[in-house]
């Protein structure tokens, strides 16, 4: 879905305090949607219910426990970026986007000259030649159509937060 | 062995993923998602598991304590609500320090990293319009006097969004 048709899914401002509240996790207390409800002044069965709607709806994409990666030893963290033909972009990209060591895919924009790659993948490994063998995977997949690439490792995360509205 | 297999055998602030016990690396592991809607998920958890839920709930603050998870809950699909970009910079080495500090204070960024390129700076902005975005990009060079390169996401091709840490078979 294009991020135009995405702006469409409308949510009011309980919602939005909602996702507010729950950006920095659930509380780990027996009842958790209890303790929300109460914060915000609503029944703990409004809070349950806009919640499933949001992940019917696609807004939230999964409620659970989010690992920290890089404390579990995934240290090497590269962003890839490909130059591909705009024709085969949708096809590759699912391709690659389904293998199992890439956590983001998406396309984006191009920034001409200067930056022409339009295809990114999100790699994690332990040690830079585990992430070099993931690239080499990549490459296979894109075969001929990749006309250009670049492997950006992260040398510092300066900030890491969930998503702030 | 595979990579993510391997990647266990590495310390996590310094003690060894072994030492990982099976309810840790379960809770870990096969609730990404799917975190019940119920008044008492842990206990509905717990019960999957056959634990109790003071187990659940203590091993998952214990988690959060050593920062091996970073929270439970809900994840955002971007884009749904409001709008972001993944914007880079070219930041001269001695005022790196100083423009990632300065955009780590904006409540808009929420990743910014430092990468191994010329373009060194990377860094996600998330707004609740186009317009509030664009103002952010504008603030940002304004107040750094050096050009942002936005590259907003066209198309998403990456749907699982849970990351299998490979400990089912141990």
């Amino acid at each position: 879905m294009k991020p135009d048709d995405m702006q469409l899914q409308l949510i009011d401002d309980v919602d939005r305090r909602l996702i507010q509240a729950t950006q920095g996790g659930l509380p780990l207390v027996p009842r958790p949607y209890h303790r929300l409800a109460e914060q915000m002044d609503l029944s703990a069965v409004e809070v349950m219910t806009r919640l499933q709607r949001m992940l019917t709806s696609g807004i939230i994409r999964r409620i659970g426990v989010v690992p920290n990666h890089y404390a579990l030893g995934y240290r090497v963290n590269g962003m890839t970026v490909w130059d591909v033909p705009d024709a085969q972009i949708d096809e590759l990209g699912q391709q690659v986007g389904a293998l199992e060591f890439v956590s983001h895919c998406y396309r984006r924009r191009r920034y001409p000259p200067k930056w022409p790659y339009n295809l990114f993948a999100m790699v994690h490994g332990q040690t830079t030649a585990q992430v070099e063998a993931q690239i080499q995977i990549i490459a296979q997949v894109l075969g001929h159509y990749n006309c250009g690439h670049q492997v950006l490792y992260s040398t510092r995360i300066l900030k890491k937060t969930g998503l702030r509205i | 062995m595979n990579t993510k297999s391997m990647a266990m055998l590495t310390s996590i602030n310094g003690s060894d993923h072994s030492q990982l016990n099976s309810l840790q690396k379960s809770l870990l592991n096969d609730f990404q998602k799917d975190l019940p809607l119920s008044p008492t998920p842990y206990a509905d958890i717990a019960m999957q598991l056959g634990v109790t839920e003071a187990e659940v709930l203590e091993t998952l603050q214990e988690l959060q304590k050593h920062q091996i998870i970073g929270r439970v809950g809900p994840v955002f699909q971007p884009h749904r609500i409001g709008t972001s970009t993944l914007a880079a910079m070219i930041v001269p080495k001695e005022r790196l320090q100083s423009v990632a500090d300065y955009l780590s204070s904006l409540p808009e960024i929420n990743h910014n990293y430092e990468r191994e390129h010329h373009i060194n700076l990377w860094f996600v902005i998330t707004a609740t319009s186009e317009a509030h975005l664009q103002a952010v990009l504008n603030e940002i060079a304004q107040n750094t006097g050096i050009k942002v390169m936005s590259l907003p996401i066209l198309e998403n091709y990456h749907l699982d969004f849970s990351f299998d840490l490979k400990w089912r078979n141990e």
